[in-house]
């Protein structure tokens, strides 16, 4: 009975990292070694070329930009979605939740019809010399619609279970409203922030159907990243493409280590709270 | 400093939480609110507290306006269910926080602020504890840090929801002695939420029994023990036997008991009677029912007996454990048993308290 | 007018609607509204045509066989790092989001290397008879990995949380291993396993740069909805590529519905009555 159960668990054991390794390890491994097949020459080569450098500027630039932006959007609206009862509220909880079941090409789209050529603003916007579409802003709006609800997301579940007593006991002990959110509510929310954040962050710059879309895929000036990758690969400048595609990795991983390391910190935050209650 | 609730009423939806509660703290007065959970005692509370606001009536402290002040201006020291201490600070700079979060001019000095803190902690018996944080101090503890934090203001008025709901029995005991010790000797008008009623008899110089959103009443522990204004503070405070009383020729009647002097003219034909298990006497000279024993629980110096009285029912009756043995009171032991005292209730809210030889 | 305790509740009200409408709401009338500059007959063309349905049935039919691999490969993976200890297991447990954080285009070229006909594990796949990329079975692998950590992450906390009295209950009620599992564990984790599943088939369903690499994006056999959209956007067909992109909205909300009914009717026992 024992040994039968031991058994049974060995197997599961090992099945299930079979599963990781040949699902998840595996195509992680393949971008690295792929990147490094000629050589750390022809890897480092990469990036001295200007379109290269180019996207990786472009790539930093969107998420400085769309990475802030959605994080006071998620504070505030976690702050709403989490302290407050109001009519309506489960249907802008669903609007907030929207970007992730719209697909990436559909949401890039959208911004076309709303600002390209033929689009609602397209012909006020060309008549002002404004580019939009195939342009930086497009880039960001459509990174900033993918992105909306992370934040948000990771900060309503904490919240609500936080409750709002310790925000109501600074009230009554007399703190004002900013004093009130920047030392207690923003001092709780911290590490799920900064996890939101990283999140948000690694979506932002790994991107691809909403840009590819709206980028028009412009050497030097509308190509980010994963585009720059996209572009490579279909020249068949493989190394090229897992070069670029090795730092988008890099990010992935530290992004992993990182939450890996503050999930210690936040689990331990999280159980002192659940003492607390 | 004299607080004055006057006719508040407040709805949540179609639930009414409040329905016109009027009632006045007076300076240094001990207050429990009493009641059976969703009875609207903490949604009275967190309306003194400016958490929540009354759709109707009004709330004035001497004379001011009261719910025309913020919460954060009020100065009452509240103390949560749950504590609601800052959990990424310190014991003392949850202390600390009320005078910190002060507008610059009329925020004390560094060395003013830490002195008043460890001078609190030093009242609450919390010294040398300054340094940890909450997750790291027993529930006892915490509550005693919830209660410095509220001091530190110096609050016109401390209000306490349930703060020995989370504690163990023992603990609970040992805090409620010194937590009453506490309050006289500040002398501050306080208001204490509890379902412990206790706990209400035990810290409270006045106690206001809710139920459904209304005071049903407000009295010294004495008055409401012995002499509660409704059926429904009968049977909420204490234990209580209820009797059905008929009306027969000689008068409202169980079994053969007839209370006499009735106040009501024949006017009611039936009434309820609630007597106070201590207020049955066991073995008196021509009692009107007699009973069997059916259960003995021995619970330290008095023992509670569950009678069986033919023609009344089932009873539950106090006797000192001592007696036990000596007027053997055993398990099917033929017993007589006489009401001492009693409060009777008939119609809508006619009242009679009745005691036994006050009459002829 | 009801004061509220808790400050800021008109700000971020309004903040958060007019950021939503300028967003969301606006970007996805114009597609609506645009849509609706195609006739009823351009329609049904677009809708009826052999390579839209050949598109749509891949999209739709495809994200749910891996979502529902990723169910049970889900409940497998959560099961393990949850209830055994082995060495490894953190790095493993961490390792379960990379396809969050792992760009889509690069899992795109990454899966692609190791699939292709001479990749690390095409070249044994392949004599085997088994195609892989280019073909409709890399559209479902790229699936089942964007939708991986889905039903993992969600599965994880309840697992955690669940009471192991129970199972210790049923196997003490003389109940086998096996029967723990179906009749108790099962049932149990049912609304957890149809919220994971629900998620990861929205993320399946529109997803794009994982898949169009691998695909070899061949029409009418491997070729995915969202690709379609961007050939007819590159065409300058506006109007059937937002027809075409309503459409897909369209079904992929009516199943995500029937998935959140299905999940409410299994987890009718935690409901208030």
């Amino acid at each position: 009975m024992t040994t039968r159960a031991s058994v049974v668990r060995v197997l599961m054991i090992l099945t299930s990292v079979a599963v990781l390794t040949v699902f998840l390890l595996l195509p992680l491994a393949v971008v690295f070694s792929e990147a490094f097949k000629q050589g750390l020459h022809a890897f480092t080569r990469v990036f001295h070329q200007a379109e290269a450098r180019s996207a990786i500027w472009l790539t930093l630039l969107v998420a400085v930009i769309a990475v802030p932006v959605n994080m006071v959007f998620g504070v505030t609206a976690a702050w709403l979605m989490a302290r407050f009862e109001f009519r309506g509220k489960a249907l802008l909880g669903a609007f907030i939740d929207l970007p992730f079941s719209v697909s990436p090409v559909i949401s890039g789209m959208a911004f076309v019809l709303l600002f390209g050529a033929q689009g609602w603003f397209g012909p006020w916007l060309i008549e002002r010399n404004l580019g939009v579409i195939f342009a930086v802003p497009g880039l960001v709006l459509a990174t900033v619609f993918i992105t909306l609800p992370f934040i948000a997301r990771e900060l309503i579940p904490l919240m609500q279970a936080q409750g709002s007593e310790e925000e109501e006991a600074a009230r009554v002990l007399g703190a004002g409203s900013w004093q009130m959110f920047f030392r207690v509510t923003l001092p709780n929310i911290r590490w799920a922030l900064l996890y939101g954040v990283l999140l948000c962050n690694a979506r932002a710059m790994g991107e691809f159907g909403a840009v590819s879309v709206v980028s028009g895929h412009i050497r030097n000036l509308t190509t980010t990243m994963p585009l720059e990758v996209e572009m490579r690969y279909n020249e068949y400048d493989y190394v090229g493409a897992f070069a670029v595609a090795s730092l988008l990795a890099l990010l992935a991983v530290l992004t992993l280590a990182f939450k890996a390391l503050m999930e210690w910190r936040y689990r331990h935050e999280l159980a002192a709270g659940g003492i607390h209650r | 400093m004299t607080l004055s609730i006057q006719s508040i009423g407040r709805r949540f939806g179609d639930t009414v939480a409040l329905a016109q509660v009027s009632l006045e703290v007076k300076p240094g007065e001990f207050v429990a609110l009493l009641g059976p959970s969703g009875s609207g005692k903490t949604t009275l509370l967190r309306i003194l507290a400016g958490l929540d606001y009354p759709d109707v009536g009004t709330v004035s402290l001497d004379g001011d306006d009261f719910l025309a002040t913020d919460a954060r201006k009020r100065r009452v020291g509240l103390v949560f269910q749950h504590y609601a201490l800052f959990r990424h600070m310190t014991v003392a700079e949850n202390i600390a926080f009320g005078l910190r979060v002060r507008p610059w001019r009329l925020r004390p000095k560094r060395a003013q602020i830490a002195s008043r803190v460890s001078e609190l902690l030093l009242r609450v018996r919390l010294d040398g504890f300054g340094n940890r944080y909450p997750a790291q101090l027993s529930g006892g503890q915490r509550q005693r840090v919830a209660l410095a934090r509220a001091l530190a203001v110096e609050p016109q008025l401390l209000l306490l929801d349930e703060p020995f709901g989370a504690l163990d029995a023992q603990v609970r005991t040992g805090l409620r002695r010194w937590l009453r010790e506490l309050q006289e000797e500040l002398g501050l008008s306080t208001v204490l939420v509890t379902h412990d009623q206790e706990e209400a008899l035990e810290l409270a110089d006045r106690v206001a029994v809710m139920n459904n959103g209304v005071i049903e009443q407000v009295g010294t522990p004495e008055e409401v023990y012995f002499e509660p204004a409704t059926p429904f503070v009968c049977e909420f405070i204490g234990r209580v036997n209820r009797v059905a009383m008929r009306r027969g020729t000689g008068g409202l009647s169980a079994a053969g008991w007839v209370p006499r002097d009735e106040p009501w003219h024949g006017h009611y034909p039936h009434a309820t009677a609630y007597i106070r298990p201590e207020h049955l006497e066991i073995g008196a000279q021509d009692a009107p029912w007699q009973g069997v024993v059916r259960h003995v629980y021995l619970a330290g110096s008095i023992a509670h007996l569950d009678l069986d009285v033919s023609g009344v029912g089932t009873l539950e009756a106090d006797v000192a454990s001592e007696d036990l043995a000596r007027r053997n009171l055993a398990v099917g032991a033929q017993v007589s048993v006489s009401p001492a005292r009693s409060v009777l209730f008939a119609g809508e809210n006619a009242r009679w308290s009745w005691q036994a030889g006050a009459g002829p | 007018m009801k004061r509220r305790v808790l400050p800021g509740f008109g700000l971020s009200l309004g903040y958060v609607m007019a950021w939503l409408g300028l967003i969301v709401l606006l970007p996805l009338a114009a597609l609506v509204f645009k849509s609706s500059a195609l006739a009823p007959s351009g329609w049904w063309a677009l809708l009826s045509s052999p390579r839209t349905l050949a598109a749509l049935r891949l999209s739709f039919g495809g994200a749910m066989l891996a979502a529902a691999v990723n169910v049970l490969a889900g409940l497998l993976v959560a099961w393990v790092l949850v209830r055994h200890r082995f060495p490894g297991r953190r790095l493993f447990d961490a390792l379960v989001d990379l396809p969050f954080a792992l760009p889509t285009a690069v899992a795109g070229i990454a899966l692609t290397a190791i699939y292709a006909p001479e990749g690390w594990l095409g070249r044994y796949l392949v004599p085997m008879g088994i195609k892989v990329a280019y073909a409709p079975l890399g559209v479902v692998v790229a699936m089942v990995f964007v939708g991986f950590p889905f039903v993992v992450r969600t599965l994880q906390p309840v697992l955690e949380s669940m009471e192991r009295e129970v199972e210790e209950a049923a196997a003490s009620l003389g109940a086998t291993r096996w029967q723990v599992f179906f009749r108790v564990v099962l049932p149990l984790l049912l609304p957890t396993l149809l919220t994971g599943f629900g998620l990861a088939l929205a993320r399946a369903v529109g997803e794009y740069g994982s898949v169009i690499f691998i695909a070899g994006n061949i029409p009418r056999l491997s070729e995915i909805t969202p690709l379609l959209i961007v050939e007819k956007l590159e065409e300058f067909n506006y109007a059937g590529a937002a027809a075409l992109g309503v459409a897909m909205l369209v079904l992929s909300l009516l199943l995500l519905l029937l998935v959140s009914l299905v999940q409410r009717a299994s987890r009718r026992w935690e409901l208030p009555r």
